[in-house]
């Protein structure tokens, strides 16, 4: 494979609201916090990309060279849905790996106020049908042929779960929601930091059976950003950079391929699998070496698949894994320690860089109060419907 | 006057699902193509899908826009000749303990709206056979 590349400077701000801030104020905190993280300035950087999906077409990371200094470097703008933060940083990746650069800066960012995840098809209903649009529609199909909404079509894809697996329901899919806010007590960036019963996520107000509310991702304000480095430049670096400097030892970006059942609802697992295992094959390591997994959570169906996508659990056996507690901080594999989107929040275009943030605070040994202990392999994962995979695998540095 | 709710729900001599096969693979889709997702084939048939077929998945769904009554019962139900389809499980509570996974279903039609010149619109849905 091409040189190896190296995590420098990580930050993320605490995720929440904002209202007093925009998102290019967030997006300079994360960038200002991960370029003096790993001891280098914004002159030293030779790409610069910045993730946002709601504000897209705002030039964001140009914006943020007009806070944080206008050295004239490219700047890539990526949205990619859930996945636009990973993309975000693999576009570095690959600038660097082209040669064009030997530092670069990825930027993720997202400001949602009080919008919803919610928003369903709506469309004007008009007073006389007429067909329109590729299904020759009349009027909005959303609710009257299934479901278009997140909770809905991840409900449907731990149901299908459940369907051809034994020992999977509402209560399985309830301890994922029960672990990840018991998680997020120990983590001072989660939006929220607060302990459920089981019964109580179960009794939370039902969203789309069996996601509760409490089983749900909220919206919410965010942003994340890391700064990259060659393994040239990185041989100059000081003993220290080096000592905190994580490696990525796999970064992975994969689509939906063509399935009978995805011209119906997304597939949300092929594309996992498939990123899963090109990831373990280029760093040469297998599921059960990773003392930690940052996975996408949107919803904790979405969740307890992923056990299975990853490859952490035997094939069919995501019911069992979690019922024996195996994600749990303490348990054989510990899934989203940060509290995951479920608590920790879900900023759409920081949750692909904040998750590799995550990872690399922990190989480190500086993730405080929620650390896992004697962590050296990590891996980060994320899901963007549509759908677009993203996977890392994060190495311990091993030069003291 | 009765229209279908999208153009796949073919009403005269039906009701049915109509869906477009890839000449090259036997892929099928429902709505307008451009090419097949499968093996990049152009050259597509009409094919009248199964009435008939089972509950793969289901989700019920308490919050959607407010012209949709909640909660509802959203599916995806696999036909007699595998083919995927998705729309509302439609009469039967929307109770966990009602629904079965892989139970048998058979398609349904009924009207969903009516416009200002009395023209009806048809939608399908999936009922316990
Ligand atoms: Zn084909």
């Amino acid at each position: 494979m091409a040189q190896d590349i190296w995590v420098l400077g990580a930050h993320m701000t605490a995720f929440g609201r904002y209202p007093d801030q925009d998102a290019v104020d967030l997006a300079t905190t994360a960038a200002l916090g991960a370029l003096d993280d790993g001891g280098v300035t914004i002159s030293d950087m030779d790409i610069l990309s910045c993730g946002t999906l709601f504000q897209a077409n705002s030039g964001m990371g140009q914006q943020v060279q007009k806070q944080i200094g206008q050295t004239g470097i490219p700047v890539y703008n990526v949205s990619n849905a859930c996945a636009t933060g990973a993309t975000a940083l693999r576009t570095v990746i690959m600038a660097i790996r082209a040669g064009e650069a030997d530092l670069g800066l990825a930027i993720g960012v997202e400001q949602m106020g009080k919008m919803g995840l919610l928003a369903g098809g709506a469309r004007k209903e008009k007073n006389v049908y007429e067909p329109s649009g590729r299904y020759g529609a009349v009027m909005g199909i959303d609710g009257i042929l299934g479901t278009d909404t997140m909770p809905g079509v991840f409900a449907q894809a731990g149901m299908e779960y459940a369907n051809d697996n034994d020992g999977v329901g509402f209560e399985q899919f309830a301890k994922v929601a029960q672990k990840n806010h018991a998680h997020s007590t120990l983590n001072p960036l989660a939006q929220y930091q607060k302990e459920f019963t089981l019964e109580e996520v179960m009794g939370s107000p039902m969203q789309s059976y069996p996601n509760t509310l409490l089983m749900c991702c909220p919206t919410g304000d965010g942003a994340a950003a890391c700064v990259l480095v060659g393994e040239e430049r990185f041989a100059s670096l000081s003993r220290e950079q080096q000592s905190r400097a994580v490696k990525i030892s796999a970064s992975v970006l994969t689509t939906d391929p063509y399935v009978e059942s995805g011209q119906m609802q997304p597939d949300v697992n092929t594309l996992t699998r498939n990123a899963a295992q090109a990831a373990y094959e280029q760093a040469g390591v297998s599921p059960e070496d990773l003392s930690l997994v940052e996975l996408h959570d949107c919803f904790a169906t979405a969740e307890l698949i992923h056990y299975d996508n990853l490859g952490l659990c035997e094939r069919g056996g995501a019911g069992d894994f979690i019922d024996r507690g195996a994600p749990w901080r303490d348990g054989e594999t510990p899934v989203n320690v940060s509290g995951g989107l479920i608590s920790k929040g879900h900023p759409i275009g920081a949750t692909g860089v904040a998750n590799v943030y995550e990872v690399a605070t922990h190989l480190r040994g500086e993730a405080g109060d929620r650390q896992v202990e004697g962590a050296n392999l990590g891996l980060a994962h994320v899901i963007g419907l549509g759908s677009s995979c993203g996977v890392h695998i994060l190495e311990k540095s091993g030069i003291s | 006057m009765q229209i279908p709710l999208v153009d796949y729900l073919v009403l005269d001599n039906g009701p049915y699902l109509q869906a477009n096969e890839c000449e090259g693979c036997g892929a099928r889709f429902f709505g307008r193509r451009n090419a097949c997702a499968k093996c990049g084939g152009r050259e597509f048939n009409s094919v009248r899908v199964s009435d008939t077929g089972t509950l793969r998945t289901f989700s019920i769904v308490y919050r959607a826009a407010p012209t949709i009554p909640t909660p509802y019962v959203s599916a995806i139900v696999q036909t007699d000749d595998g083919t995927s389809v998705r729309s509302n499980l439609i009469n039967v509570a929307p109770d966990p303990g009602k629904i079965t996974l892989g139970m048998k279903v058979k398609l349904d039609t009924y009207v969903v709206g009516t416009d200002d010149d009395g023209q009806e619109a048809v939608a399908f849905g999936y009922a316990p056979a």
